[in-house]
C-alpha cells in the first residue's frame, strides 16, 4: 500500500514543536517526520534529533582530488615535456606547491558544495505535500505514514492545533 | 542607538524580492547608462583587437600599464567580498546579515573583470586559452614556474569558490522566489531552487556549509593577492617591485578597498532599493569600524614598503621614490593617493556622525577607492619607467584614449553585472535577514530596554 503525506501548518514553533512531541508519543519514527520552515530556527527548537551527515568527509575527498590533479600539473606536464627554460630545474618545488595549494582548495571547496547539495537531499524532482506560505512564515510538519494511519496522523497534527493539515501522496 | 524594527516573513519577502518582481524605474534608467558605457568599451577593445597594440599608449620600458594596474584594483575589490563574508560568518557578527551577498557578489563580478584585463592586455585575446593546460595531442603545456601560470589558478580558484558559495546561501532565496513567482519565471526558480522545502536538516546544512566554505575560502583569498603581488615582486627585472614586502601589502590594501567597495555598495543598494530596514545606521557604522583598523594595517605596510626603498639608498629605488615625490604628474598623483585613501577618509571615520552617516561613508570609500587605484598605479609605473640602470633606456608612460575608455568601461560592468543580478537574485539573504528576527531579544536592565540578539553555542 502506498505511503501518504500528511502536512500541518502551524504558525509558532511552540506548536510545531507540540505536533513534533504528539508524533513522537504516537510512536512515529524521526525518519519519517520532517519539519519546514522558512527560517533558520537553532537545532532543537521543534524537539527533533540533531542532524546526522558526513558531509565533513567531503572537503577530504576533494582536497585528495585536488591535490592529485595539482600534481600531475604541476610535475606530470613537466616532466612530459621537459624543456629546461631559463636555467630552472624542471620539476621546481615552489610552483608545484602554489599549484598544489590552490588545486587542493578548489577541489575541497567543489566537493563541499557537492556534498552540502547530497546530504540536504537535493535535488529533489518534486516537492511532495508543500504549502507556499511556509517560505512566508508558517512552519509545517509533515509525516509520511501508511494509508491507514492517515486519519490517526492527521489528528495528531490537527491537535497542536494546525492552522491546516493537507494529505497527498508521499 | 539601534534603529531596528521588527518585521514579519512577509514583509521581509516583500521588501527583499522586490529588486526581482517589482523592479524601480531607477534600475532600467541607471542599467542604460552603464550598459552604454560597457559598449564604448566594447568598441575600444574590438579597435584594439582589430588595429593592435599600438593605440595603447605603450611604450618601452612601460608595457605593463593601465589593464595591469586595474587588474590588481580589481582583484582588490574583489578580496572585500569573501573576507568580509567569511569572517564575519566565523565570528558570527550580527552586522554581517546584510552585507554578505552584497560582498560576495562584488567579489565575483570584481574578479571577473580582473580576468578581463590580462585577456584584454594579451592583445590577442583568442589565444587566451594557451594559459590552461588543454593540450594533449601536442604534448606542450604551460610553463608551471611562470608567475602568468599561478595567476589564473588563484584567480580561478577564487572564482569558482566565491561563485560556488553564493549558489549554496542562494538556494533558500531562490525557493521563496519560485513559490512567490507564476509561469515560466516560476519554472526557472523551480530548477534552481532544486527543491529546496527547508527542513531542519537542510537549514542544518546550510549553516555547516557557510562555516566550512569561509574557512576554505580564507586561504585561498589570502593566496590570490598574494600570487597577484608575485606577479611583480618575483620578477628581478624590475628593482622597486622585487621586495617581499609585497604579499601583505597586497592583500591588506586588497582588504582596505574592498571593504571601502561593499561599503559603497551597501549604501548604493540603500538608496536604490530603499532597504532602510535592513542596511541601517550600526551596520555601516560597524563596517567603518573594521575599516578604520583595516586602513591602519596598510598605511603601515605603504610606509614600511616606501622607507624601505629609502632606507636602503639603491639607486633603482632611489629614483622611483624621486618620481614619486618630485616629479609631475607622478608627485600630483601621489598627493591625491595620500589624500583620498588615508588622510581625508580616516581621520573622518573617528567620529560617529561620520561613520554613521550614509552620504558620508559613501563619500569617503569612493575616496579610499580613488586612493587604492592610484596607488596600483604608481606602484606599477613609475618602477617600469626606471626600470633600467641607465638613464638613456628610461620611459614615460601616458595612457591613450582606448585604455581610459576600457577601464572606465570596466567600472560600468561591475555596475551593471550588480544590476543584472539583483534583477534576479535577492541581494540580501532573505534566510539571514528572517533569523535576524528570530535570535532577537530585549533585555530590561534597570530602567532600560536594551536590544539583544541571541547566539547559538
Amino acid at each position: 500500500m502506498a505511503n501518504q503525506a500528511v502536512l500541518g501548518l502551524y504558525r509558532t514553533p511552540e506548536a510545531a514543536a507540540d505536533a513534533v512531541g504528539n508524533l513522537q508519543q504516537a510512536g512515529i519514527g524521526h525518519n519519517d517526520y520532517e519539519i519546514m520552515t522558512g527560517v533558520p530556527y537553532p537545532e532543537g527548537t521543534f524537539g527533533e534529533p540533531p542532524v546526522r551527515h558526513k558531509l565533513y568527509v567531503f572537503p577530504f575527498m576533494g582536497a585528495m582530488i585536488g591535490l592529485t590533479l595539482a600534481i600531475l600539473e604541476g610535475a606530470g606536464t613537466q616532466l612530459a615535456y621537459p624543456l629546461v627554460t631559463g636555467g630552472k630545474p624542471i620539476l621546481s618545488v615552489p610552483p608545484i606547491i602554489i599549484i598544489s595549494y590552490e588545486l587542493t582548495l578548489l577541489g575541497a571547496i567543489v566537493f563541499t558544495v557537492i556534498g552540502i547539495i547530497f546530504e540536504s537531499r537535493l535535488p529533489r524532482p518534486a516537492l511532495g505535500v508543500y504549502d507556499t506560505r511556509i517560505t512566508e512564515g508558517l512552519i509545517g510538519v509533515v509525516c509520511t505514514c501508511p494509508e491507514e494511519r492517515v486519519e490517526e496522523v492527521r489528528g495528531l497534527l490537527q491537535r497542536a492545533a494546525a492552522i491546516e493539515v493537507k494529505v497527498g501522496q508521499g | 542607538m539601534q534603529d531596528r524594527r521588527t518585521l514579519t516573513d512577509i514583509q521581509v519577502n516583500e521588501t527583499l524580492t522586490n529588486t526581482v518582481l517589482k523592479t524601480p524605474l531607477l534600475w532600467y534608467v541607471i542599467l542604460a547608462f552603464m550598459g552604454g558605457i560597457v559598449m564604448l568599451g566594447v568598441v575600444a577593445v574590438g579597435l584594439l583587437v582589430n588595429m593592435g597594440q599600438g593605440l595603447n599608449g605603450y611604450n618601452r620600458p612601460v608595457m605593463w600599464a593601465f589593464f595591469l594596474t586595474n587588474m590588481v584594483f580589481w582583484i582588490g575589490i574583489s578580496h572585500a567580498g569573501v573576507m568580509l563574508s567569511a569572517i564575519l560568518r566565523l565570528a558570527q557578527a550580527e552586522f554581517r546579515r546584510p552585507a554578505t551577498r552584497a560582498a560576495e557578489v562584488l567579489t565575483v563580478f570584481a574578479l571577473a573583470t580582473a580576468g578581463l584585463m590580462p585577456i584584454v592586455h594579451l592583445g590577442r585575446l583568442w589565444r587566451a586559452y594557451w594559459i590552461f593546460p588543454y593540450d594533449f595531442s601536442r604534448g606542450i603545456w604551460p610553463d608551471v614556474r611562470s608567475q602568468a601560470v599561478w595567476d589564473p589558478h588563484a584567480i580561478s580558484t577564487y572564482l569558482i569558490g566565491s561563485s560556488l558559495f553564493i549558489f549554496v546561501a542562494l538556494i533558500p532565496d531562490l525557493a521563496v522566489l519560485r513559490d512567490r513567482t507564476t509561469g515560466i519565471v516560476h519554472s526557472i526558480y523551480t530548477m534552481l531552487a532544486m527543491g529546496w522545502r527547508g527542513t531542519v536538516r537542510q537549514w542544518r546544512l546550510q549553516a555547516i556549509a557557510g562555516i566550512i566554505l569561509s574557512a576554505l575560502l580564507l586561504p585561498v583569498f589570502v593566496s590570490v593577492h598574494s600570487i597577484v603581488s608575485w606577479d611583480f615582486s618575483m620578477l628581478v627585472g624590475v628593482p622597486s617591485w622585487h621586495t617581499t614586502i609585497f604579499a601583505p601589502y597586497f592583500v591588506i590594501g586588497a582588504v582596505h578597498s574592498g571593504v571601502a567597495g561593499v561599503i559603497t555598495v551597501l549604501v548604493l543598494m540603500r538608496w536604490l532599493f530603499g532597504w532602510h530596514d535592513y542596511i541601517r545606521r550600526e551596520h555601516i557604522d560597524s563596517l567603518a569600524r573594521l575599516l578604520f583598523v583595516v586602513a591602519l594595517a596598510w598605511f603601515f605596510f605603504f610606509m614600511l614598503e616606501f622607507m624601505f626603498g629609502l632606507y636602503h639608498q639603491e639607486g633603482t629605488e632611489m629614483v622611483v621614490r624621486e618620481l614619486w615625490l618630485f616629479h609631475a604628474p607622478w608627485n600630483a598623483i601621489f598627493v591625491i593617493f595620500i589624500l583620498t585613501a588615508f588622510v581625508i577618509p580616516v581621520p573622518l571615520w573617528l567620529f560617529r556622525s561620520v561613520r554613521r552617516s550614509f552620504p558620508l561613508m559613501f563619500f569617503t570609500t569612493i575616496l579610499v577607492n580613488v586612493g587604492m587605484w592610484l596607488e596600483r598605479f604608481l606602484l606599477i609605473i613609475p618602477g617600469l619607467e626606471r626600470k633600467h640602470p641607465f638613464t638613456f633606456s628610461w620611459g614615460e608612460y601616458a595612457p591613450s584614449i582606448f585604455e581610459i575608455t576600457i577601464i572606465t568601461a570596466t567600472f560600468a560592468l561591475v555596475a551593471t553585472m550588480i544590476l543584472l543580478f539583483a534583477r534576479a537574485f535577492p541581494l540580501i539573504p532573505l534566510g539571514d535577514a528572517k533569523e535576524a528576527r528570530v535570535l532577537r531579544d530585549e533585555i530590561r536592565i534597570g530602567r532600560r530596554t536594551v536590544q539583544a540578539v541571541l547566539r547559538e553555542e
